[in-house]
C-alpha cells in the first residue's frame, strides 16, 4: 500500500494521479473467519482495526450491507468531546478521544482531528449546578474541563449573544481539547489500514440469518452466501434489533430518526463547538465554512432516514437566538439518520446470551465521538472475554437496574 | 409530519399536537413479578421495521390516549384505536394483512 | 463583450433606471433586471470566485441553479452572503460584493490555487498534513479554513422580520408554468381547493420565452394568451389561491410542506417581513417543476462567459442582454439551436453551431442552416480564455481533443441536454427511473411518495415528469433525439479531463471522480463525499447527473445501477431567519408570570428562570449583592415573617369514586387513609424506581384531593397521571385536572406569620382549629382562600391559595399587614437554603433520577402496607437494594467553609480505568446564615451508618475540602418551630 504524503501527492501529480491505489480491497468472502463483524461504520472498523493492530487477530471480515461509512458515521456533527458526568461514560470517551489525537498518524490518513474546545452552555441555575458537578467529577477521571464565566465564554465565541434575554449565557463547560474531525476520514481511514493487514472489507453484503450449534455462534448467511466465524460481533446500530433477533436474543433498543443541518459555507466566524441543551440547539464550523447544526430526535420509532421540520425549526430557533448573525445565513441541506437508543441513553458494549456472539450498540445521538474508544474497548472484550472499558456497559444493567444516565446533569449526549 | 387521527375527538391531528409513547399492548409487571417479565415490560421492545403497534397523546387537544397502526418504515398508518384495549382490533389487523400480507410471520421470526 | 441591447427584455422597464454598486464602483440597471443581468448589461461577466481553486466565474445560468455567481449583498444587519446574482431582483441603492477572493475579483492572491491544482485533486487533504501530528489543528486548517468558504459572515442582529404561515388545502401546485396551470385549472374546476405557486415572479414558465419563440400553439392560442387566460380564470375562482415568489422546498410525509416567500429583499428597510415560510398540509403534491438544463463537460467549460444555452437566450428575451458579441454554441440536441436562432435574431453574431451529433436534421437545425450559420457536426471543444472565454477549439467529438480548428468568440453557449426537477417528488422517497435515450432520471409513477393512506402523496406534471415539450398540451417544432454526451471529447486525455468541470462552485472535475473510482469510492455516496460533488450550495442541480455518468463510466456500469444520492430539503437554500420565524427576543418561547410577576418586577427582583417561568431568586435592595439579599431573607423568616408567591407550585385535583386507590398507586405513601381536612407529603417515582416528584397532598373531600407538585413537575406529572389512567388503569374511576394557573399561592413564614395573617381577619388559624398539617377553606381579608398549614422552612407556616385574578390583591394586603412586622418577601435562593437548614429534600438537587427514596431515607414514606405502586418492583431489583449504594448525609466542613457546588467525595486508590475512586458527591451545598457556616447535604456511600467520619472532598478551586458526616437537619432537629 503506497503511504501518504506530500511527497506521494507530488510524485503522482506528475502522472495525472494514474497511479493510486485502491484505498481499500474489495475481495469476495472466504468461507471461514477467525472473527466476523457484521457493520462497517467507524466502530465496526475500528473493532476490527484493533482486533488486528493490539490483540493480532487479522483473520477477520467487516460485512456491510449497504457501502462503508454510510451510516450514522457519515450522517453526524462530528462533535468529540468527553465531559461526561458518569465514570463509565468519561472512562469510555476520554479513552476515544485521545485515540483521535493520534489517529491521523496511526492510520497515515488525515481525518482531520481538530482539537478547538467544546462549551456546552450553561443557561439556567439547574444547568450550571449540574456542569459544576461534571467538572468535579471530571476532574477526578482524569478528564480536562473547567468550568468558565460569560465574560470568557463571550471571549473565546464572540458571534455568541449571551445576554438573552429569555436565556442569558451563565457560563458553560469549557473541554479545550475536544473538537470534531472529518466522519467520512474516520471511516475510511479505519477502511484503509484494515484492508493493509489483510483483513477483508466486504460490502454490499447483507446478512441473512445467523448460524447456531447450540447456544453458539459458528456463522452467517449473507446474500454473498454462508460465512463461518469464530467470533461474532454486531456493530450495525438503528439495525441492531434485527441481528439481535436472527442471533436469538433480544436488545433493549428503539430505533428513532435523529436529524442535522448545514448552513451555506462561510468564511471562518466560530473556532470552537457549542452546544446549548437548554434551548436545544448544537453548531460548529465545518472546515469548508458550513455552520454544521445539530437537532432533535423524532420522539417515535422510525427507520425513514429523514425527520419532521418542527425539529429543524426548534433548533434554529434556538440557534438564531443564541447566535443572531446566523438568521441572515441559509440552510442548504437538512437530513436524517437511524439512532439506535436503550433504556438508559448509554451503549451497550457486552456478551450476549449467545455464545461467541458480542453487541457493541445503542450509541443513540452520540456514537461518532466514542468510534474509536468503541473499537478498542470492544476489539479487547472479544479477543479476551473482558475489557475495563466495558465492564459497565453490559446489556444486563437494565435487569439489575444499574444504569448509565448521563442525563441527570444536563449531559445531554451528543 | 405524521398525521394521525384521534379516535377520540376525531380530529386529524398534527404530530406538533401529538405526544408519541411508544409501544403499546404492553403487559404491566409489578411487585413479585419475575425479573425476565419486568426487564421485559420496561425495556425490551419489538422495533420492529414494519408494522408498529403504538401509543400517542392528543397532548395539544382532548389530552386523551389513543393507539396507532403504522409503519416505521412507510409510515403509512393503517388505523388508529382506543387506548383502552389490550389487543389492535381484528378488523384492523385484517385490513393490515391485506396491504402487508405476511407483516405477521415477521413479526414473530 | 456582454451588452445591452437596444431593444428586447421582457421583464424590463427601460425607462425605470436603478443605481446599484459592485465592488464599489456605481453602475446602472433598469427596473425587471436581475443583479446578473444588470451587471452583465454593464459588461461585468465575472461575478465570482469558485470555492477551491478561486478560478474566475461568471454566471452559468439565468437562474435559482446558479453555482458561480454568488454575492454579498447589503451591510450592516441587512448583510446577505452567497446571494446568488442570477435571483436578486435589482433595486435603487443595491449594493454587492464579490466573494472569496482578496484583495481583489480580478486580482485574487487565492487564485494560486488554481495553478497548484495538479498538487489538489479531489480528496488531497486526507493524503497529507499528517506531520507532525500539532500542525494540522494549529498551522494547516486555520490556513485551509480561511481559504474555504465562500462570502464573508454576517454580523451582529438581523435588522429584519421573519414569519410563518399556515395553509390548509386539497391540492398544492408547484410551478406555474403551462403544466401547472393546466394541472390547477382541473383540479379547481373539480372544486378541490387548489394553491398554485411559482418561484418566479410572473406566470407561464418557459412558455413565454420559448413558447413564444416556437410559436407555439396551446389550445390555438399563442403561450402567452394562453397563459394570461388561464391565470385569468384561475383568478376568478374561489378555490383557488396563486402565489408567485413562492418556491417549494420541502416534501415531508404525510401530505407536508413548506414553501419559501421572499417578500422584501428588493425593498430592503420597507414595512412587513423579509421572508414568509409556509407550511402547507396538503391532500395532494403536484410536481410541475419543469427541467434544467446540463453544462457540457469540455476542458475550460467553466470561463465566465461560458453559460447554458437557456440562460443564454433567457437574458437575451428577458432582459435584452447579450452575454457576447461573438457566440459560439456547443451542444448535443436540437433545444440549443434555439439559442442561435434567438441571438441571430438579435444581431449577435453566431460563429457556429458545434454539435457533437454526425447527422443533424431536426427543423431548429434547418433554420440555423437557414440563417447562414455554420453547423459543425460529429465535434465537440475545448475554450480558451482568463478572465473571459476568448476561443474555442474544435476537435472530434470521438477523438482524443487533436484540434481541428480555432474559432473566436467572447461567450460560449453549452447545451448537454435536459433534466427533470425530480426534488420534491424524491423528497419523501418517490423512486426514479434513467431515460436512456433522453439521459435524464424522472419519477416513477408507479413508485410515488406515499402519504399517511399508502396512496400516492406527490405527481408529477409537465417536464418535470419527463415531458420536455413545453406541455403535451402544445405544438412545437418536432425535435430530433439528443446524443449523450459525458465527456467531450470522448477519449480525452488526462490533461484535458482536468479541465472539465462538473461541480462549478466545489471545482470538481470529471478526473476527481475518475480519481475517486480509481481509489474505490464507487459508491454514488463515497464519490460525491470524497470530490465534494454536489455539495456545493446549488447541491448538485448542474452537477449530479454529469457527474454519475462519468462515475458510471468509470465502474463500466450503466448509470442507473450506480444510482443517485438522496435529494434533501430545501429545493434552493432558505433563510435561518424565515425558518425561526417570529419567535426570537422576548417571544422567543412562551414566558410563564405568576399573578403577582409585576410587583417582582417593580421591587427589586433578581429572576432565574424555571422552566417556562421567572422565578425571582432574590430582591436586591440598593447596595446588595445576591449573597447579602439571600442572607437578609433568610434571617428575616427565621425571626420574623417572609412572604414567598408559591404560584408556579403545581396543582393537581384527583377526583372521583377512586380517586384514593389511584392515588396509592402513585405514591408511594398510603394517600386513601388521608382524612379530609388534613395534609401529607408524598413522594412519586418512575415505574423504574426512582424519585420524579415530591409534593404535600390535601384530602378536599371524601373524593377529591390536592396534589401540589414541584414547580417544573406540574404538566409532566399531571401527564404522568393520566397515562396510567388511560391506559393501565383505566376500569378506575377518577378525573384529574392541572389547576395550577386557576390559584394563585403565597407562603407566610416565620415566627409572626399567624399575626399577620389574623389581621387580615376571616378564618380561625389558631393551632387548635389549624394544626400542623392540616388545611382550612375559608375567606382571609374577603378573599376566598385555602390555608394549608404547611413548611418547607421549619417555621410556622401558612400557604395561603386564593384564585388567581386575586393573587396580587392578597400579596398586597399581606404586604400591607406585615408592615408592623418589617414582612419581606423571598426568593427562591432562600427557599433553598431555609429547607436545606432543616435537611429537607430538593428535587432535582438530592434527585436526579437515578435516586430512589430510600436514598434519600425517606423510608418512612413508603408504604409497607401496599401490595403496589409504581416503582415498587423497581426498587426490588438487585441495584436497587445494594447496602452499598449512596445515601443522604448531612456534611459540616471542619472550618465552617462552604464546600463546592457539585463537587465529589473521594476514596482510596483508583478504578480499573484509573480514575479516582469515589464514594459520594455533594447534593446541596449553601452558606447557612442562620447558623453562620457551610452546610451541605451529601449521598455517600453508606453514608447513615458512618456518623462522624471525616471526608475528603476535592473541589475545581485547586482546594481539598475536609467534612464531617452529620445529621442532614442542621436546625431544630426537634421540629418545634414549625408547630407552634
Amino acid at each position: 500500500m503506497t503511504r501518504y504524503s506530500a511527497f506521494a501527492i507530488a510524485k503522482q501529480a506528475m502522472r495525472h494521479h494514474m497511479g493510486w491505489d485502491r484505498a481499500w480491497a474489495s475481495p469476495s468472502p472466504k468461507s471461514h473467519y477467525d472473527v466476523v463483524i457484521v457493520g462497517a461504520g467507524g466502530h465496526g472498523l475500528a473493532t476490527a482495526y484493533w482486533l488486528g493492530r493490539k490483540h493480532g487477530i487479522t483473520n477477520v471480515a467487516v460485512i456491510e450491507k449497504g457501502w462503508l461509512g454510510g451510516g450514522n458515521t457519515g450522517r453526524n456533527t462530528t462533535i468529540i468531546r468527553s465531559n461526561y458526568l458518569q465514570d463509565p461514560s468519561a472512562a469510555l470517551y476520554e479513552k476515544s478521544r485521545s485515540l483521535f489525537e493520534t489517529m491521523s498518524q496511526d492510520l497515515n490518513y488525515n481525518v482531520m482531528f481538530s482539537p478547538r474546545g467544546v462549551l456546552m452552555l450553561a443557561q439556567t441555575e439547574h444547568e450550571k449546578r449540574g456542569y459544576l458537578r461534571t467538572a468535579h467529577a471530571n476532574m477526578l477521571q482524569g478528564v480536562e474541563t473547567r468550568w468558565i464565566g460569560p465574560q470568557e465564554v463571550k471571549r473565546i465565541c464572540p458571534i455568541m449573544n449571551i445576554d438573552g434575554p429569555r436565556y442569558p449565557v451563565l457560563g458553560g463547560l469549557w473541554q479545550e481539547r475536544a473538537g470534531t474531525a472529518r466522519h467520512d476520514a474516520v471511516a475510511w481511514g479505519y477502511a484503509r489500514a484494515c484492508s493493509d493487514m489483510g483483513m477483508d472489507i466486504i460490502e454490499q453484503c447483507e446478512v441473512t440469518g445467523v448460524t447456531r450449534d447450540g447456544d453458539k455462534v459458528t456463522g452467517l448467511s449473507t446474500t454473498r452466501g454462508e460465512i463461518g466465524c469464530g467470533k461474532l460481533g454486531i456493530v450495525v446500530a438503528g439495525h441492531s434489533g434485527r441481528l439481535a433477533e436472527m442471533a436469538g436474543f433480544r436488545l433493549p433498543v428503539e430505533s428513532v430518526p435523529l436529524q442535522a443541518l448545514v448552513s451555506e459555507p462561510i468564511k471562518p466566524c466560530m473556532d470552537i463547538v457549542v452546544m446549548a441543551n437548554t434551548v436545544h440547539g448544537y453548531m460548529s464550523q465545518s472546515d469548508k465554512g458550513e455552520m454544521v447544526i445539530g437537532g432533535g430526535t423524532d420522539s417515535f420509532n422510525g427507520y425513514h432516514q429523514r425527520g419532521s421540520f418542527h425539529h429543524i425549526e426548534e433548533t434554529v430557533r434556538a440557534l438564531v437566538e443564541t447566535f443572531p448573525m446566523i438568521s441572515r445565513l441559509k440552510m442548504l441541506r437538512h437530513w436524517g439518520g437511524i439512532v439506535d437508543m436503550t433504556g438508559d441513553r448509554s451503549p451497550i458494549l457486552s456478551k450476549t446470551p449467545v455464545g461467541n456472539c458480542f453487541i457493541n450498540c445503542g450509541w443513540g445521538t452520540g456514537g461518532f465521538k466514542a468510534t474509536p474508544g468503541s473499537g478498542w474497548a470492544f476489539a479487547e472484550l472479544m479477543a479476551k472475554g473482558h475489557s475495563p472499558l466495558t465492564a459497565e456497559f453490559g446489556m444486563e444493567r437494565f435487569r439489575e437496574g444499574r444504569f448509565i444516565d448521563e442525563s441527570v446533569a444536563a449531559g445531554v449526549a451528543h | 409530519m405524521l398525521r394521525l387521527h384521534c379516535p377520540n375527538c376525531g380530529v386529524d391531528c398534527d404530530e406538533t399536537e401529538l405526544s408519541a409513547g411508544g409501544e403499546a399492548h404492553l403487559t404491566r409487571f409489578g411487585p413479585g413479578s419475575e425479573d425476565d417479565d419486568f426487564e421485559s415490560y420496561l425495556f425490551m421492545r419489538k422495533n420492529p421495521k414494519g408494522v408498529h403497534f403504538e401509543r400517542w397523546r392528543h397532548v395539544m387537544g382532548c389530552g386523551k390516549w389513543f393507539h396507532a397502526a403504522r409503519n416505521t418504515v412507510s409510515l403509512r398508518v393503517y388505523g388508529t384505536y382506543p387506548a383502552q384495549v389490550t389487543a389492535p382490533p381484528e378488523a384492523l389487523l385484517a385490513e393490515i394483512d391485506a396491504v402487508e400480507p405476511g407483516w405477521r410471520n415477521k413479526e414473530e421470526a | 463583450m456582454a451588452h445591452r441591447l437596444a431593444t428586447g427584455g421582457r421583464r424590463i422597464d427601460r425607462s425605470r433606471r436603478l443605481g446599484f454598486s459592485f465592488d464599489g464602483q456605481s453602475l446602472e440597471g433598469v427596473q425587471g433586471d436581475t443583479l446578473a443581468s444588470a451587471l452583465m448589461a454593464n459588461g461585468q461577466v465575472l461575478m465570482g470566485r469558485s470555492f477551491k481553486y478561486h478560478r474566475p466565474r461568471g454566471p452559468v445560468t439565468a437562474g435559482h441553479e446558479e453555482p458561480n455567481a454568488l454575492v454579498g449583498l447589503g451591510q450592516g444587519g441587512r448583510f446577505e452572503p452567497n446571494a446568488r446574482a442570477t435571483t436578486t431582483p435589482l433595486h435603487e441603492g443595491l449594493r454587492a460584493q464579490s466573494q472569496n477572493r482578496w484583495p481583489s475579483l480580478k486580482f485574487d492572491v487565492g487564485a494560486v490555487n488554481a495553478k497548484l491544482s495538479r498538487f489538489l485533486p479531489a480528496g488531497f487533504y486526507y493524503k497529507t498534513f499528517l506531520w507532525p501530528a500539532s500542525f494540522w489543528h494549529k498551522v494547516y486548517e486555520p490556513i485551509i479554513r480561511q481559504s474555504a468558504g465562500l462570502g464573508r459572515p454576517p454580523e451582529g442582529s438581523d435588522a429584519d422580520r421573519y414569519e410563518h404561515f399556515y395553509h390548509h388545502n386539497d391540492v398544492t401546485i408547484v410551478g406555474g408554468g403551462v403544466a401547472g396551470l393546466a394541472r390547477a385549472l382541473s383540479e379547481a374546476q373539480d372544486g378541490k381547493r387548489v394553491l398554485l405557486i411559482d418561484q418566479d415572479d410572473r406566470w407561464g414558465g418557459r412558455a413565454l420565452t420559448d413558447g413564444m419563440r416556437d410559436g407555439a400553439t396551446i389550445d390555438g392560442q399563442s403561450a402567452e394568451t394562453w397563459v394570461a387566460d388561464a391565470v385569468a380564470r384561475l383568478e376568478t375562482m374561489e378555490n383557488v389561491t396563486l402565489r408567485l415568489n413562492l418556491q417549494g422546498t420541502g416534501v415531508y410525509d404525510h401530505g407536508w410542506m413548506t414553501a419559501y416567500e421572499r417578500i422584501s429583499d428588493h425593498r430592503p428597510g420597507t414595512e412587513g417581513p423579509r421572508h414568509r415560510l409556509w407550511k402547507i398540509r396538503t391532500g395532494h403534491i403536484v410536481t410541475a417543476t419543469g427541467a434544467i438544463e446540463r453544462p457540457l463537460a469540455f476542458a475550460g467549460n467553466d470561463l465566465p462567459g461560458v453559460m447554458l444555452a437557456s440562460a443564454m437566450r433567457d437574458f437575451l428575451d428577458d432582459f435584452g442582454v447579450a452575454v457576447g458579441s461573438k457566440v459560439v454554441v456547443v451542444t448535443n440536441n436540437d433545444d440549443a439551436y434555439r439559442t442561435a436562432l434567438a441571438l441571430h435574431e438579435a444581431g449577435v453574431t453566431v460563429r457556429a453551431v458545434v454539435d457533437a451529433r454526425t447527422s443533424v436534421t431536426g427543423a431548429l437545425p434547418g433554420q440555423v442552416r437557414d440563417a447562414g450559420i455554420e453547423i459543425v457536426t460529429g465535434s465537440g471543444v475545448k475554450a480558451t480564455g482568463d478572465q473571459v472565454v476568448r476561443s474555442v477549439e474544435l476537435c472530434a467529438i470521438g477523438g482524443d481533443g487533436t484540434s481541428k480548428g480555432r474559432i473566436s468568440c467572447d461567450a460560449v453557449a453549452m447545451s448537454g441536454g435536459w433534466s427533470p426537477v425530480p426534488h420534491l417528488w424524491s423528497h419523501c422517497g418517490g423512486k426514479l427511473l434513467w431515460d436512456d435515450a433522453r439521459a435524464f432520471f424522472y419519477p416513477d409513477a408507479n413508485r410515488p411518495p406515499l402519504g399517511a393512506d399508502g396512496g400516492a402523496m406527490v405527481s408529477a406534471e409537465g417536464a418535470a415528469a419527463g415531458d420536455l415539450t413545453l406541455s403535451a398540451l402544445t405544438q412545437g417544432p418536432e425535435e430530433a433525439p439528443m446524443r449523450p454526451v459525458w465527456i467531450m471529447p470522448e477519449k480525452a486525455g488526462p490533461e484535458l479531463r482536468t479541465k472539465m468541470f462538473l461541480d462549478y462552485q466545489n471545482d470538481v472535475k470529471v478526473s476527481d471522480i475518475q480519481l475517486a473510482a480509481r481509489e474505490g469510492f464507487i459508491s454514488v455516496e463515497h464519490a460525491k463525499r470524497y470530490t465534494t460533488l454536489g455539495m456545493a450550495t446549488d447541491q448538485g442541480k448542474l452537477s449530479n447527473i454529469n457527474g454519475l455518468a462519468v462515475l458510471a463510466d468509470a465502474r463500466g456500469e450503466p448509470i442507473p445501477t450506480v444510482g443517485t444520492t438522496t435529494f434533501r430539503p430545501p429545493f434552493t437554500p432558505i433563510s435561518m431567519g424565515s425558518i425561526a420565524g417570529e419567535a426570537r427576543g422576548e417571544i422567543f418561547q412562551p414566558l410563564r408570570r405568576t399573578p403577582i410577576h409585576a410587583w417582582h418586577e417593580e421591587n427589586g427582583a433578581d429572576f432565574e428562570p424555571v422552566g417556562q417561568w421567572r422565578r425571582p431568586y432574590c430582591y436586591l435592595r440598593p447596595g446588595e449583592d445576591r449573597h447579602s439579599a439571600v442572607k437578609r431573607e433568610v434571617l428575616n423568616v427565621r425571626s420574623n415573617v417572609g412572604l414567598l408567591d408559591a404560584s408556579t407550585l403545581g396543582k393537581i385535583v384527583v377526583k372521583g369514586p377512586d380517586a384514593g386507590k389511584f392515588l396509592d398507586l402513585v405514591y408511594t405513601n398510603m394517600m386513601s387513609t388521608l382524612k379530609v381536612g388534613r395534609c401529607r407529603y408524598g413522594l412519586m417515582c418512575s415505574e423504574n424506581g426512582f424519585l420524579i416528584d415530591d409534593g404535600v397532598v390535601a384530602r378536599l373531600s371524601e373524593d377529591s384531593y390536592l396534589c401540589h407538585t414541584t414547580t417544573g413537575g406540574a404538566d409532566r406529572i399531571h401527564a404522568h397521571l393520566e397515562e396510567f389512567l388511560q391506559t393501565e388503569w383505566w376500569d378506575l374511576q377518577v378525573y384529574t385536572a392541572n389547576v395550577t394557573e386557576q390559584w394563585a399561592q403565597i407562603a407566610v413564614v416565620g415566627p409572626n406569620a399567624r399575626k399577620v395573617l389574623e389581621k387580615l381577619g376571616g378564618m380561625d388559624l389558631s393551632k387548635d382549629a389549624l394544626p400542623f398539617m392540616a388545611w382550612a377553606e375559608g375567606a382571609l381579608a374577603g378573599i376566598p382562600a385555602r390555608v394549608f398549614r404547611i413548611s418547607f422552612s421549619g417555621e410556622l407556616s401558612y400557604e395561603v391559595a386564593v384564585p388567581a385574578n386575586q393573587g396580587r390583591a392578597l400579596w398586597d394586603k399581606l404586604l400591607e399587614a406585615g408592615a408592623e412586622f418589617d414582612i419581606q418577601p423571598y426568593g427562591t435562593e432562600g427557599l433553598h437554603v431555609l429547607r436545606a437548614e432543616k435537611g429537607f429534600i430538593m428535587i432535582g438537587d438530592e434527585s436526579d433520577g437515578t435516586v430512589i427514596p430510600q436514598d434519600l431515607g425517606l423510608n418512612w414514606a413508603i408504604s409497607k402496607k401496599k401490595d403496589d405502586f409504581i416503582g415498587k418492583r423497581g426498587q426490588e431489583r438487585s441495584h436497587m437494594t445494594d447496602p452499598d449504594r449512596w445515601r443522604l448525609v448531612g456534611l459540616e466542613t471542619l472550618d465552617g467553609s462552604v464546600l463546592p457546588d457539585g463537587a465529589y467525595v473521594v476514596d482510596e486508590g483508583e478504578n480499573a480505568n484509573g480514575q479516582r475512586n469515589m464514594q459520594g458527591r455533594v447534593t446541596s451545598t449553601y452558606y447557612s446564615p442562620t447558623l453562620d457556616r457551610g452546610i451541605a447535604m451529601a449521598l455517600v456511600r453508606r453514608g447513615p451508618e458512618r456518623m462522624g467520619e471525616v471526608l475528603e472532598i476535592p473541589g475545581t478551586d485547586g482546594r481539598s475540602y475536609k467534612a464531617r458526616i452529620c445529621d442532614p437537619v442542621f436546625y431544630d432537629k426537634e421540629g418545634v418551630r414549625q408547630d407552634v
